[in-house]
């Protein structure tokens, strides 16, 4: 490589504190920055939510404006689902993955540190709308028009626009390298079908992340182009269509609820095996069963639109294609109860909270069957009981996936366990205050009670349930908390894991806990499903590739250098991007400009970077 | 199938498949931007015909002119090609002709449209009152035919076609200029790499580089296809 033209500071060659954490392209490290982001803008999301359910736990109560409801919703579902879930799915993408599939680091570790950083940006544009300038109120989905400038002249919707389009930079770079992660850097004899299901259930997200993300791309830049531009993408006074952002944004939203739950699909598979000391059940079928999800999450988008008109023939091609998908789902859930059948299972707290996301997913996945016919579907539109279904397959399906992967990777990650006692004291804690908060919505919603309404009057008689989801919200939070207590204390404390706590099948079980800076001392060579058992059990061994990396010994293992590139790269996507909220000033779009530029240049830097400089190695 | 790959070489590292990482990256790119234009593509076709007032399609494309512009950019594509082949054959001099040659063709492209977009905002209602024929005017220009009062030679007004101006200069403008936006961004990577191989920093061995921009050249060149014959040719000519 020739040197460059423009100057570089010196490289960080073995940074500690926090230069090590800005500048680390580890996977690990990496994952661990996904995961406590991700916790904690769920706590924001959590907080907006009681909020909400402060307000709405006896009628006719003026906790807050209606103005401020609707920035509540907004903002606690774009939390929820761009800033918590997607970002804990990627934790555990970046730490697991590699060590599930036998590899040292992702394919590019620095695009890696580059999602990373610009998913703080995007979260920290879209949370900081609280305090400049207002938060957006158009809902998760922003339909149009009522996100035109016409509507929504303040600048809550600019800030909703640019955090997601940031939002998307990162998951589209995340999602890159996770495909050629898995396609590209498995462990010898690790074919397609013998990768472990969180693996598999990754690699489909990721496709899915590819392709649907452009689509809200798309759609963000002509509402914003409308905003910005004056353009007429969604005026109706110019013959617009405002149908085509539903569309659109549907086109993106569906398989992006399939982007939520197949990593905890993948969780719980894992899992589930593991402490039934049982193979999975039908393994080709569970992968099966997820790549026909991924597919069919692409022919359902209209079910979320039956209530518009679409007429009688749209609407039941959309009915049974969608009752057609739950079947795959079906499949899973017997598959994970045959994996049960005859199994010596142990009731260990990630065992409890992957039972109880089969449960909870299962009543989810009932009350969306029901939508899935057009004519009930009329019914429950825009009430609670879609409110209910929605957060019994996100909080019942993917949070308590995620909570379940928490607890059975924490000891590679830590090096210690969890209390177990606290462990299950926090499961029952979530589980019960899971159902008292959202089962009653399921009530009111058939009573016919509106979603995103900022106050009830006493007449309808929604009262008691509602006071009861409320009370059932705030012993959710206590029971967050007691999660939070339990993380906090184990990680400081805990008693020390071994390496193999669980008597794990995947190869993550074979390494130290925690794992080692370089993952593997040797490549491990596989030689069918379940590896590390066959190991244990009939003596095969995970044997290193003959020659080369093999015979290395930790201190000569090459790993990628850290670099200042891609940090700098996502602070000009965050200045950039938040300085076109402000598009009208010459100080924002000055910022615009500048922010941009510098992304430019550091990418442009970082692709002339050698992954490893010659002369800093050894 | 993975133990058989494994044993084969990539570039600098050994992969599963034997694909470089770099290029499964470029390709599950390119799958990528197929949905982004995708998206562009059916918003502009579902609005097709649906803008309330002119200038329309008929009223402002010239087929002729585009048709060059799109046949430099075909064009560029197989110089594309010739350069990709001379690196691999260490033809260092013939690889520096071919991937200037198609930087240029790109920057006529661009400057092509440039002027096609400049000639759309300055379009110009013209109607020759003298020799009226209300049949061979389009639809727009027939809403002033009756400006042809007595003693009107002829009929001049200014109605340039912007983003603001209807849905079809919304959707024209974006499409394209994103298209634009990326033909733009491939010139600047041909023309580093160029700026590269004088310094010596390409070499046949490191083809990979350039076979990467060669693959994204050609995929914006596929789109301009696509929306040369969705935008310009339906657009003129609707029986199609």
């Amino acid at each position: 490589m020739t040197t460059l033209s423009i100057p570089v500071p010196s490289r960080p060659v073995h940074p500690t504190g926090v230069w090590g954490w800005i500048t680390t392209i580890d996977h690990k490290r990496i994952g661990i920055l996904y995961g406590v982001t991700a916790f904690i803008m769920f706590i924001t999301g959590g907080l907006e939510a009681l909020y909400m359910r402060a307000q709405l736990a006896r009628p006719d109560q003026e906790l807050v404006s209606p103005e401020v409801f609707n920035q509540l919703f907004t903002m606690h579902a774009t939390t929820m689902i761009f800033l918590a879930i997607m970002p804990m799915g990627a934790a555990f993408f970046n730490y697991i993955i590699p060590l599930q599939i036998g590899a040292r680091d992702v394919a590019f570790p620095r695009l890696n540190a580059f999602s990373y950083w610009t998913f703080l940006g995007g979260a920290l544009i879209l949370k900081l709308s609280w305090f400049f300038g207002g938060a957006p109120n158009a809902g998760w989905f922003g339909y149009a028009p009522i996100t035109g400038i016409q509507y929504n002249p303040g600048h809550g919707i600019d800030f909703w626009a640019m955090s997601l389009q940031v939002l998307g930079i990162a998951s589209l770079a995340a999602a890159f390298n996770f495909i050629v992660t898995i396609i590209n850097m498995r462990a010898p004899g690790m074919s397609l079908m013998r990768m472990p299901l969180f693996t598999w259930m990754t690699l489909i997200t990721s496709f899915l992340l590819v392709l649907a993300f452009p689509v809200i791309t798309v759609a963000l830049i002509e509402l914003m182009f409308d905003r910005f531009f004056g353009m007429n993408f969604f005026v109706p006074a110019k013959g617009a269509n405002p149908l085509l952002w539903q569309h659109l944004f549907w086109i993106f939203g569906h398989p992006e609820v399939y982007i939520l739950i197949l990593p905890a699909m993948g969780i719980v598979s894992e899992i589930i095996p593991t402490f039934s000391k049982k193979p999975l059940f039908g393994y080709p079928v569970v992968v099966l069963s997820g790549a026909v999800i991924g597919f069919m999450g692409w022919m359902v988008w209209s079910h979320h639109m039956f209530t518009v008109g679409l007429g009688p023939v749209a609407n039941s091609v959309f009915a049974l294609t969608t009752m057609a998908i739950a079947v795959p789902t079906g499949v899973k859930i017997f598959n994970w109860m045959g994996t049960m059948w005859g199994g010596s299972i142990s009731f260990k707290t990630p065992m409890l909270f992957a039972l109880g996301f089969i449960w909870l997913f299962i009543i989810g996945g009932l009350s969306g069957v029901m939508h899935s016919s057009a004519a009930s579907d009329a019914q429950q539109q825009d009430t609670y009981f879609v409110v209910a279904h929605i957060h019994y397959v996100l909080f019942g399906g993917s949070i308590m996936a995620l909570l379940a992967g928490t607890y059975y990777w924490f000891p590679k990650v830590t090096g210690r366990m969890m209390n177990e006692t606290l462990g299950k004291i926090n499961f029952w804690l979530v589980f019960i205050s899971m159902n008292i908060t959202f089962f009653p919505m399921h009530f009111i919603g058939l009573d016919g009670m509106p979603r995103r309404i900022y106050r009830y009057s006493s007449e309808y008689g929604w009262d008691f349930w509602n006071l009861v989801a409320s009370i059932g919200a705030f012993a959710l939070a206590f029971a967050i908390l007691v999660f939070m207590i339990n993380v906090i204390r184990s990680a400081m404390k805990g008693e020390k894991a071994s390496a193999d706590p669980w008597d794990g099948r995947t190869l993550e079980w074979s390494i130290p806990s925690p794992t080692p800076e370089y993952n593997f001392a040797q490549i491990p060579t596989v030689r069918g499903i379940d590896p590390f058992w066959a190991q244990k059990r009939e003596r095969v061994p995970v044997a290193p590739v003959a020659g080369g990396s093999g015979e290395d010994d930790a201190h000569s293992i090459h790993l990628p250098q850290p670099s200042y590139w891609p940090f700098l790269a996502s602070i000009g996507l965050f200045i950039g991007a938040y300085g076109l909220v402000y598009y009208q000033s010459i100080v924002g779009m000055t910022a615009g400009i500048l922010g941009l530029a510098l992304t430019i240049v550091s990418v442009y830097a970082w692709s002339f970077e050698p992954v490893n400089d010659p002369e800093e190695e050894h | 199938m993975a133990q058989a790959a494994a044993t084969q070489h990539g570039e600098h590292e050994e992969t599963t498949t034997g694909l470089n990482h770099r290029k499964l990256l470029m390709w599950a790119f390119l799958g990528s931007d197929c949905m982004f234009f995708g998206s562009l593509i059916a918003t502009y076709v579902v609005y097709q015909g649906k803008s309330k007032v002119g200038p329309f399609p008929e009223d402002v494309f010239s087929i002729p002119v585009t048709s060059v512009s799109t046949f430099v950019l075909l064009m560029s594509s197989m110089s594309m090609v010739l350069a990709y082949a001379a690196l691999t054959r260490g033809k260092m001099k013939a690889f520096r002709i071919w991937i200037l040659s198609t930087a240029i063709m790109g920057m006529t492209f661009i400057g092509f449209q440039v002027f096609e977009f400049r000639d759309f905002a300055n379009y110009e209602v013209h109607i020759d009152c003298a020799h009226l024929d209300v049949e061979k005017l389009t639809e727009f220009e027939k809403t002033f035919a009756d400006q042809c009062a007595d003693g009107v030679e002829e009929f001049e007004e200014q109605h340039g076609l912007t983003p603001r101006t209807n849905l079809f200069g919304t959707t024209f403008f974006t499409l394209t200029g994103f298209h634009g936006a990326h033909v733009t961004l491939g010139v600047i990577w041909l023309l580093s790499i160029a700026f590269h191989s004088f310094r010596g920093g390409v070499r046949p061995e490191t083809n990979l580089d350039v076979d990467l921009a060669a693959l994204y050249w050609h995929f914006v060149d596929v789109v301009w296809i696509v929306i040369f014959t969705v935008v310009y040719l339906f657009g003129v000519f609707p029986g199609i």
